[in-house]
């Protein structure tokens, strides 16, 4: 790839005439010895399965693994359908469609890492729900995925992607500044509005914690994926309206890292610090804990026809 | 610079809940089978730190399991592959390591098949990426990303020089290479980072020079 940061990616852009999503599909290309048009035909499945992991996900049949979790975007969607959302439509419409398929996720169904599994929620529950308001096709979303990708691609190289290296800021948190400068890019704006959309959003998480009830991708990551959602069309509307980030994004993703490592390790993903270590998180873990043990306990018992 | 494309951040397509501890955990079983070469019989799994404390909610067990029948990230049936493998013939046998091993996602896989073995110690560092630490005792660092050759040969001058010439003669382009040996004049492992894949004659071929032992393909990026 030509570019280590963001200011690098927007000068190229600048430089070159050209959006984000163009100069992240010609370095991909070159750096896979890939055609592009072979490059946009696998990003574009990987649309396809974020929208049925959108419409899986509303259907409600989601109870996860654990039992946890499951049912909530369908919840959310039916509320809609009562009255106007305290948010208003479009940004309930995209926080529904996060919590589906995150929920879809916890339920080891099909979805794309964006950029991980955690995550996955965010970028379909914004891309889906603006596609369907402003009646845009399936090849501009393919484009800003690639928008996406270039500033994730940044991200993970020079902080984190990892909620057990950088806590939950390096997995939602990057997926909302990846949403909130794809969706600059798609509204139309340039890509130094982009880069000051991701600035915007990655403030808004720095510290954030992965605190993941036993250890599950569920309580409360699902949830963080819906408000992500929304965090990320606020971000991008500021960008938009001319709001610059006095920080430039790539300090902030410097800071991303410096605060993620200084991070103690119970708070990066162990289920053993935050809301998980919570008397309500210590006594769900008790009973999944124990759950597993009667399941193992079956498992090597004869079944009863053999007694 | 730890991620190299665009498809390491969007993707991989994947069956839930966890990139790190599920679709990574499929992805460490593939090269695990792929080094053994064939379906394994028997798999010993330690599980390390984070993979240790969650494997059971995450799913990592299923993952590593579906990994090592060949599935993809996105197998549905990643969910039953504890089924799967009892159809296979595949024994598991799960062991819980003491402390973080070398990253706090990481697990050592010992795979046997009649008189075949083969070992790895791999991490997922994020986003269903891996990291391979060790190939059979020899001390790696690879990927996946790439079609990768781990080459077994005996450190003696000139091996280096006769495999980098075939690779070379066949127009293929090493993007990273990495050497390891037990000590002077034993055994050592040249691992291969590659822009294309080699053909399977050219395996062969080099199998059949002088001081190389064994010859191992590893390659992530087909579709198995």
């Amino acid at each position: 790839m030509r570019f280590e940061t963001l200011e690098q990616l927007a000068d190229i852009c600048l430089n070159e005439n050209k959006t984000i999503a163009e100069v992240m599909m010609e370095d991909q290309a070159k750096e896979t010895n890939i055609p592009v048009d072979e490059v946009f035909r696998q990003m574009a499945d990987y649309y396809q399965v974020m929208k049925e992991a959108v419409q899986k996900g509303l259907t409600g049949n989601t109870k996860s693994r654990s039992g946890l979790t499951g049912g909530d975007a369908k919840k959310v969607a039916d509320y809609m359908q009562q009255g106007e959302p305290c948010l208003g439509g479009p940004s309930a419409t995209a926080m529904a469609y996060a919590l589906a398929v995150s929920e879809v996720n916890a339920s080891m169904g099909r979805i794309i890492a964006t950029p991980t599994a955690g995550s996955c929620g965010i970028i379909p529950g914004v891309f889906v729900s603006t596609q369907e308001r402003f009646g845009w096709d399936d090849d501009k979303l393919v484009h800003g995925l690639f928008t996406a990708g270039a500033i994730g691609f940044v991200i993970a190289n020079n902080a984190s992607i990892s909620g057990a290296e950088g806590g939950c800021q390096a997995e939602v948190g990057s997926a909302i500044g990846m949403a909130a400068g794809a969706m600059v890019e798609l509204r139309g704006g340039s890509p130094q509005q982009a880069v000051h959309a991701v600035g915007l959003a990655l403030k808004n998480c720095l510290g954030l914690i992965c605190d993941p009830v036993a250890g599950l991708v569920e309580i409360p990551c699902i949830v963080r994926n819906g408000l992500g959602a929304v965090t990320a069309l606020a971000a991008a509307d500021m960008a938009l309206a001319g709001v610059g980030s006095v920080i430039p994004a790539d300090e902030v993703i410097g800071v991303m890292l410096e605060v993620g490592s200084a991070m103690p390790t119970k708070h990066r993903e162990t289920g053993k610090g935050g809301l998980a270590a919570t008397p309500t998180g210590r006594k769900l873990t008790k009973e999944l804990v124990e759950q597993r043990r009667r399941k193992v306990k079956e498992a090597k018992q004869p079944p009863s026809d053999m007694n | 610079m730890r991620f190299k494309n665009v498809f390491s951040i969007i993707g991989p397509s994947m069956v839930g809940p966890s990139s790190s501890h599920t679709a990574g955990a499929v992805r460490i079983g593939r090269v695990a089978r792929q080094l053994l070469g064939s379906q394994p019989e028997k798999a010993q799994i330690t599980l390390f730190g984070s993979f240790a404390e969650t494997y059971w909610g995450h799913g990592t067990d299923l993952a590593l399991t579906a990994g090592l029948l060949n599935f993809d990230t996105d197998d549905e049936r990643i969910p039953e592959a504890d089924i799967e493998a009892e159809k296979a013939g595949m024994s598991m046998e799960w062991v819980q390591g003491k402390g973080n091993g070398p990253h706090p996602n990481s697990v050592k896989i010992t795979l046997w098949a009649g008189e075949s073995k083969a070992e790895i110690v791999a991490a997922s560092i994020g986003g269903g990426t891996i990291a391979v630490y060790s190939l059979n005792g020899f001390d790696v660092q690879i990927t996946g990303e790439y079609p990768t050759i781990a080459v077994t040969h005996s450190d003696s001058q000139g091996v280096l020089a006769s495999l980098t010439a075939l690779l070379s003669r066949e127009g293929i382009n090493i993007g990273y290479m990495d050497v390891d040996r037990k000590g002077r004049s034993g055994a050592a492992m040249t691992v291969f980072e590659l822009d294309s894949a080699p053909a399977e004659n050219i395996i062969k071929e080099m199998t059949n020079q002088p001081f190389i032992l064994e010859v191992t393909m590893i390659d992530l990026t087909q579709r198995s």
